[in-house]
């Protein structure tokens, strides 16, 4: 067993952007995503990685270089934040409409206004329709594990998509922990050189984006979305391989606590760790109470997650965002649209939390379980700790 | 890849590329023009500009140096006649 | 668990101190999480920074609120932060004072505290006013996570071989001093 290295956890992403030998970098540095691209300017400045470093001029440049750099069969990666992932919004669809297998690392930031460089997912949620594999990583070991696993994902020839990797801003960018590093040679052997399946190349030209025709555009679409549907698999398959290979199990979704626990929080994220330290503490205290976390957002795993409420009685759903006019935040949304087809459907409480860098603690949890008992939530959503004259 | 992109979704080529180079070549575009342009060999200094100004690039520099226009091609817009420096080019009912 | 808030002011390197001694902890084969309060810093302002050290993986993923120890970098933020807000009942302050223990203890009521002058080691030593590494010997000390080796080396890699080996010597000359109550 090699031996946990203590580092930022910026610092482990970029470790394993680079020993998954990426060919192209296009980045424009934001807050908390900076220490990430940073590094790796280093690295390819001090000659430890052999790639094309783009310093772009905005993020719309950073998503447009990527996919001309993708198209052109490069193994390429970017990362963001925010406004960033907002600059970068109509590229988005074009890297997922072209099948272009980029990589991107969110540092997940609250937008503006007002001005906050603190987490929370509100820029993921803006993009959740862009047709990108979504992943979300709970703490360091996983930004690392997941940083890596993505490529062997969006090169995968059944899949052919981007995949991008959500981090929590400041909470997981910026922490210091330990983490477990694997062998370049292990790397190597897991996954093999971009193959693509399609480039632009002089000697068999193809045009990539053509117009689509209403004859057209609609069959195109149902292509990159039956791919992203169909990645659910390839995603437990790469997860599975990397169990088995590095000893570090990944689950599409992951139940935590007692099996036949009656309420089950939901979370994304960093949040998961701190609400499994509320769950150990409710369950000692005689509570029957559970947490599942989604580590796929994007396709959404329906089987699993319908799996793993199977038998609970109520639902606490984290939403690290808002979706302003709606029902609820956009996870319990999607949990709510899934459970209308179901017999049995357990209740539904859905807890906006952690908006714009705001501490979510053990506390915090544990009350909210007490007042979800109590029904004192409020039936649609209750934004957490929000400051009221009412 | 199917003959032509009007097909089922599962054939249709990856993010919809087009791997056939070339073959907007096969397209007449030259289908709906009332006037085509017809050069007065007598006035014309060769200079080429208008296969410049031609929006279907589809006047090229021939073997005797002249420059006819495709009319596969050319729609008639009459910008070459327009453009020709010695008013050598007229358009003609098609 | 050992729960520590280190208070001190932007440029001080309250933020450097958390992360070596995470390191350091990690390095020994413990868990341990370091962070920043985060957010833009301005030089002077006061600042704080976080450290988690255990025996077992740390589950929890918020700020320190009822730290077992605190740590001091400036003695000119005593009277401007409350530092030992939300301590442990059984809490120690290690703190950066030429004051002695018992009068600290008496003008600010707190459980337990392990002065150190670590101005007058750091000007000594390292010829600058900067205590950060000097503060963590105090700590170690005070707190006995571990001993003042197990930071020679992520000192040594974090300074090199010219400040390497002064910085070190600052924190073991506080670590000999530095004594709790
Ligand atoms: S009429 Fe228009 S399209 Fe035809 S050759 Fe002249 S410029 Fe070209
Ligand atoms: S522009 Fe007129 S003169 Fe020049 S090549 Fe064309 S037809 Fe001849």
């Amino acid at each position: 067993m090699t031996k946990a290295k203590g580092l930022e956890v910026s610092l482990a992403v970029a470790e394993a952007v680079k020993q998954a030998n990426v060919d192209v970098i296009a980045a424009y540095p934001i807050t908390p995503q900076t220490h990430i691209v940073e590094e790796l300017s280093v690295y390819v400045a001090n000659g430890e990685l052999d790639a094309e470093y783009v310093p772009v001029e905005s993020e719309h440049t950073a998503m447009s270089a990527s996919v001309g750099s993708s198209a052109a069969g490069a193994r390429t990666y970017t990362a963001t934040s925010a406004q960033g992932l907002a600059l970068m919004h109509e590229i988005l669809f074009i890297a997922s409409g072209l099948r272009l297998p980029i990589v991107m690392t969110v540092a997940n930031r609250a937008l503006s206004a007002p001005i906050s460089i603190w987490n929370d997912h509100g820029d993921i949620m803006a993009e959740r329709d862009i047709g990108w594999v979504q992943i979300f990583a709970e703490n360091g070991q996983e930004a690392y594990d997941l940083s890596i696993a993505a490529f062997k994902i969006a090169e995968d020839h059944r899949v052919l998509l981007p995949v991008c990797v959500n981090i929590d801003g400041f909470i997981l960018t910026h922490m210091i922990e330990p983490v477990l590093f694997i062998d370049q040679k292990k790397i190597d052997a897991f996954l093999p050189p971009f193959n693509p399946a399609l480039t632009l190349d002089p000697k068999k030209p193809v045009t990539m984006g053509p117009v689509g025709v209403p004859e057209v555009y609609a069959e195109s679409r149902k292509q990159c979305e039956q791919a992203l549907i169909n990645s659910r698999e390839i995603v437990a398959e790469v997860f599975d391989q990397w169990g088995k290979t590095f000893d570090r199990n990944y689950k599409l979704i992951e139940k935590n606590g007692p099996d036949e626990a009656k309420s089950l929080f939901i979370t994304m994220g960093s949040m998961g760790e701190t609400t499994m330290t509320a769950v150990q503490e409710l369950t000692d205290s005689g509570e029957s109470v559970g947490q599942v976390r989604i580590r796929l957002w994007r396709p959404f795993p329906k089987k699993e997650f319908l799996n793993a409420i199977a038998g609970a009685e109520e639902l606490i759903i984290i939403d690290r965002a808002l979706s302003p006019g709606s029902h609820n935040g956009p996870v319990a949304q999607e949990v709510k649209a899934l459970l209308y087809d179901e017999p049995v459907k357990p209740r539904v409480h859905n807890v906006i939390a952690g908006l714009g860098g705001r501490d979510v603690t053990v506390k915090d949890f544990k009350k909210m379980y007490a007042m979800s008992r109590k029904n004192e939530l409020d039936p649609n959503y209750t934004i957490w700790g929000v400051r009221s004259d009412a | 890849m199917a003959e032509s992109a009007i097909c089922a979704w599962q054939k249709l080529e990856l993010g919809t590329a087009i791997t056939t180079p070339g073959n907007s070549a096969e397209l007449r575009t030259g289908d709906w023009k009332t006037l085509r342009p017809e050069t007065d060999r007598e006035k014309c200094i060769k200079c080429g500009m208008c296969s410049i100004y031609c929006p279907e690039f589809c006047i090229s520099e021939a073997e005797d140096g002249y420059y006819p226009a495709d009319l596969f091609y050319c729609k008639g817009c009459g910008i070459c006649a327009n453009e020709c420096p010695k008013k050598a080019i007229s358009m003609i009912m098609d | 668990m050992w729960e520590i808030r280190l208070h001190g002011r932007g440029g001080q390197g309250a933020v450097t101190s958390a992360e070596l001694l995470a390191r350091a902890a990690i390095a020994k084969g413990k868990f341990a999480q370091a962070f920043p309060s985060f957010g833009p810093e301005r030089r002077g302002a006061p600042v704080q920074a976080f450290v988690r050290v255990d025996e077992k993986r740390i589950l929890k993923r918020e700020k320190i609120y009822e730290p077992d120890i605190v740590m001091v970098l400036d003695p000119t933020l005593l009277d401007v932060v409350n530092v030992a807000e939300g301590l442990k009942q059984d809490g120690i302050v290690v703190v950066n004072s030429p004051q002695s223990n018992e009068e600290l203890k008496n003008r600010y009521n707190w459980p337990n505290v392990a002065a150190v002058n670590a101005t007058r080691i750091a000007v000594d030593i390292l010829s600058v006013p900067i205590t950060n590494t000097t503060m963590l010997g105090a700590l170690l000390k005070a707190s006995g996570i571990m001993e003042a080796k197990d930071m020679e080396e992520v000192i040594m890699d974090r300074f090199g071989p010219k400040l390497g080996p002064k910085n070190f010597s600052a924190l073991s000359k506080a670590f000999e001093v530095t004594n709790i109550n």
